[in-house]
């Protein structure tokens, strides 16, 4: 009964890899198009083999996080500023929501001519498109901290630093986590498009330059692994959440 | 589910009952504080809703305001707690020389969701794990220390509150209609449990409530607010524990409400 409800999940995928194997043995698929499951696996292996897949795991690896740790990071600080005090509200909200309705994509000319194609303009494009979910959520969940909460803490004597950190803080986390899960999913979207623009190394490199010489089991097993790795870090949002919010009936 | 807690406190009740046992309350070391009300008056924009409140409170006395809802008990209330600042007036609590401590009891039970019972109960104390696990077992939830307060009842979430305010030893204990939301039979109980730690501890205690039973089960003292108003001050002597059958009380209960539901505009 349990290894059938664990399993279900799964049920779907397998079909649809069956299905998909079966129509390329068949000859209803031709391998320029779209190689069978077999064959990209085999190219899995290869590239696993050769090494060469993990030191473009590991770049990307790398890029994704210090580009989520700088946009999250400046995000949360400047959520937890604007959130908390009236006047850096006043002074930075208007500002940071014009720059928000610009697509962060929209700005890779730019970043090309001030960075030129090499990581920093990666990571700026990772960081501001993280920044916003983070940044946004942030202020919000200060911002609907229960003032009932507030009130009774400050009637105990909490005021200033414990009051942030045993009340306003944790009454902003679930808030906050939902901005991290959304930039975590974002920092993948990001890092394919940073990446096909110009690399030497990285998934979306592999990718790209496996389409020039018309390898589609390879460019099929970067897909795979942008898959995959967006689900590890939906997996890691979760689990902060599970953790930290395991007072909450919702999240346990 | 439910028996287990009403034992304990039926427990915790006998126990106290034969320790203060009536006719008289023992004249043990009081820690209440008195409470000084000068001309307090207080208006939101346009609308007053104290008007130069004056009012005494003794040290340990037990006082109940009641009044219909908008009335401004709350308002008066939360200006002795000093959580409402008051546009005209003064209030004193204590003699002034210590720093009388006060708590407040709100109508929610407004416990930190993010932290356990106990640890709720320590709030505002750093090193104080140990005497809220005492405050909790007065209250008769030891067992419930390491739970988070989703998994508890609204009846003893209520408790928890009362033990985190009682854990620091108050002068004076506001209570802000706490028993409002609760079950009837869930009331009863906490009403019992506030009056036998009162009697301990011997702290001022003012109820506010607009259940005119419940002030008269509980207070030597009863206030009707109406407009901003001490419309009346109804002193309660009857033995405790009260018996709500019994005829003065009955004809008290009449009393207040007939007073309370007189149209506004026949009052003198």
């Amino acid at each position: 009964m349990d290894w059938r409800k664990a399993l279900a999940p799964w049920a779907l995928p397998i079909a649809l890899l069956l299905a998909w194997e079966l129509a390329a043995r068949i000859g209803w698929l031709s391998s320029r198009i779209l190689p069978e499951p077999v064959a990209v696996a085999q190219a899995f292996w290869t590239l696993a083999i050769s090494g060469e897949l993990w030191a473009h795991l590991k770049t990307s690896l790398w890029r994704a996080a210090s580009g989520f740790a700088i946009g999250a990071g400046a995000g949360l600080a400047l959520g937890l500023l604007t959130g908390t005090w009236r006047q850096a509200e006043t002074l930075l909200d208007t500002t940071l929501q014009m720059v928000r309705n610009i697509p962060a994509l929209a700005l890779i000319p730019l970043v090309i001519l001030w960075f030129g194609i090499d990581e920093t303009a990666k990571l700026f494009l990772l960081a501001v498109g993280v920044f916003f979910p983070v940044y946004l959520n942030t202020f919000h969940g200060i911002r609907s901290t229960d003032a009932g909460l507030v009130e009774m803490a400050r009637s105990y004597g909490l005021r200033g630093w414990p009051l942030y950190r045993e009340v306003i803080l944790p009454a902003a986390l679930p808030s906050i986590l939902v901005g991290v899960r959304f930039s975590l999913g974002l920092v993948w979207v990001l890092l394919i498009v940073a990446e096909t623009i110009s690399a030497q190394a990285g998934i979306g490199y592999m990718t790209m330059n496996a389409r020039e010489f018309l390898q589609t089991d390879v460019v099929l097993v970067g897909i795979m692994l942008y898959a995959v790795l967006g689900k590890l870090a939906d997996m890691l949002a979760r689990g902060l959440e599970k953790y930290y919010l395991r007072w909450n009936p919702a999240y346990r | 589910m439910l028996l287990a807690p009403i034992s304990i406190d039926s427990d915790l009740l006998a126990y106290s009952r034969q320790e203060f046992a009536p006719p008289e309350r023992k004249p043990v070391a009081r820690q209440g504080a008195s409470i000084v009300l000068q001309g307090l008056g207080k208006a939101y924009g346009a609308r007053r809703v104290l008007h130069g409140v004056d009012l005494n409170l003794k040290a340990g006395e037990f006082v109940a305001v009641v009044g219909r809802s908008g009335c401004g008990k709350s308002t008066l209330l939360r200006a002795i707690a000093g959580i409402e600042t008051a546009d005209e007036g003064n209030t004193r609590v204590g003699n002034g020389a210590a720093d009388a401590s006060l708590r407040i009891m709100f109508q929610e039970p407004r416990l930190l969701p993010w932290k356990s019972v106990l640890q709720n109960v320590a709030l505002g104390l750093p090193y104080g794990l140990g005497r809220a696990a005492a405050a909790l077992s007065t209250v008769g939830l030891a067992e419930r220390a390491d739970d988070w307060p989703a998994e508890l009842s609204g009846g003893q979430r209520q408790r928890v509150a009362l033990a985190r305010a009682l854990v620091h030893e108050p002068n004076v204990l506001l209570l802000d209609e706490p028993l409002g939301a609760l079950d009837a039979l869930t009331r009863i109980e906490m009403q019992q449990l506030i009056e036998s730690l009162w009697r301990q501890r011997g702290f001022t205690a003012v109820l506010v409530t607009h259940d005119v039973q419940e002030a008269l089960a509980l207070a030597d003292r009863v206030l009707l607010v109406e407009d901003g108003r001490i419309a009346l001050d109804l002193p309660v002597h009857l033995p405790r524990p009260r018996q709500r059958g019994d005829a003065a009380f009955a004809a008290l209960e009449q009393r207040l409400l007939e007073r309370l539901l007189q149209p506004a505009t026949s009052k003198g």
